[in-house]
């Protein structure tokens, strides 16, 4: 990737429309029929791999499913959720989602202060999301609903526990692209990777619909 | 003329999943779309959190709404942050999607279906157990 000489892929691209950039109307697939733009290929593999993401979490969520009710006789999915804990979590990595896409669009505009705007908020929400889950675990874990106590804390901790680490690894990512940014500017390679994080940091977004869903709500209820 | 930029259309360029929209007018077009789907998937979550918590609805119906809600709540972050559509320049993508989707639910729905009739046709844990003595 990086033996490719910049002059491939020129950082001023020719423009479409109004400040909208040239989303896979790169030159190299500007007469139509050819092939598609790096930026198009780079994202869709990406888009394959979130995919199969998002595949793995199924396994986790098919293991919840499974043993939520294997609770030897401990705490049960009732006991441990925290509704309220779990609709300002949700808040916060919704809201997080949505500076997210403001930050893409900070991009598309060429404006790099709304770029590290929306880029700085994203990691304030992502980090709130991240203590309140991290207080969550310290108290199950404290109040002897570890993750060894039953299986099915077992499979409520590995679940929650592998979005949160996805979540921290999208942290560590969005601090590498503000740095990027910074030390390289828009560059071709620099946009698709903020592209790659952007769609990362909403499938992770999504997985959390499925994850309050199943977990706390319907935990909530039974 | 139409015609040809729609066929210039499905055959001239593939859409990156993610991106911004090529027929998007701007900054402000941009911004309006993430407003609609924050508006919309604030209402759903909030009506999940509603549902789970109320009494107005009758009981057993509640998990299939949660799962509805769910699942319309991901439609939404998919079209409106994803910018997964159905236009013609999106078909990998869908297409890539509809496999993911596929395979999860053959994982969790298969794993739920399997061990559902492994535990109701076993024989009780605590008489293996007296069995294994």
């Amino acid at each position: 990737m990086t033996s490719i000489p910049f002059t491939s892929e020129t950082p001023e691209r020719p423009r479409v429309g109004h400040g909208s950039h040239g989303h896979g109307h790169g030159h190299d697939a500007a007469t139509g029929g050819g092939p598609a733009s790096k930026r198009v290929f780079v994202a869709y593999g990406f888009w394959i791999f979130l995919l199969s993401d998002i595949i793995m979490f199924s396994a986790f969520f098919a293991a919840y499913a499974v043993l939520v009710k294997e609770t030897a006789g401990g705490p049960t999915a009732r006991d441990i959720v925290d509704l309220q804990n779990a609709a300002l979590e949700t808040a916060f990595l919704l809201a997080s989602s949505f500076t997210c896409g403001l930050a893409s669009i900070a991009v598309a505009a060429r404006s790099k202060l709304w770029f590290y705007v929306g880029m700085a908020v994203t990691c304030l929400f992502g980090l709130g999301f991240l203590s309140l889950e991290l207080a969550e675990f310290i108290h199950l874990i404290g109040t002897g609903a570890g993750p060894t106590r039953s299986a099915f804390l077992s499979a409520f901790f590995t679940l929650v526990g592998c979005h949160g680490l996805h979540v921290s690894i999208g942290i560590l990512w969005l601090l590498t692209m503000m740095a990027q940014v910074f030390a390289k500017g828009f560059r071709a390679d620099i946009e698709r990777r903020i592209l790659c994080f952007a769609l990362f940091w909403h499938a992770l977004d999504i997985i959390w619909v499925a994850l309050f869903t199943v977990v706390y709500l319907m935990g909530s209820i039974q | 003329m139409s015609h040809t930029h729609n066929h210039l259309h499905q055959h001239g360029h593939d859409f990156a999943p993610g991106d911004e929209r090529p027929d998007a007018e701007g900054i402000a077009e941009g911004i309006r779309n993430y407003l609609i789907g924050l508006g919309l998937a604030v209402l759903l979550t909030a009506t999940s959190f509603f549902i789970a918590g109320t009494h107005l609805v009758w009981q057993p119906s509640i998990p299939v709404a949660l799962i509805v809600l769910a699942i319309a709540q991901m439609g939404v972050h998919l079209v409106f942050f994803l910018h997964i559509t159905t236009g013609p320049e999106n078909t990998n993508n869908v297409m890539a999607l509809a496999f993911g989707v596929l395979i999860v639910f053959l994982v969790i729905g298969g794993s739920i279906w399997i061990m559902d009739h492994m535990n109701q046709n076993m024989i009780p844990m605590d008489q293996i157990m007296q069995m294994q003595r």
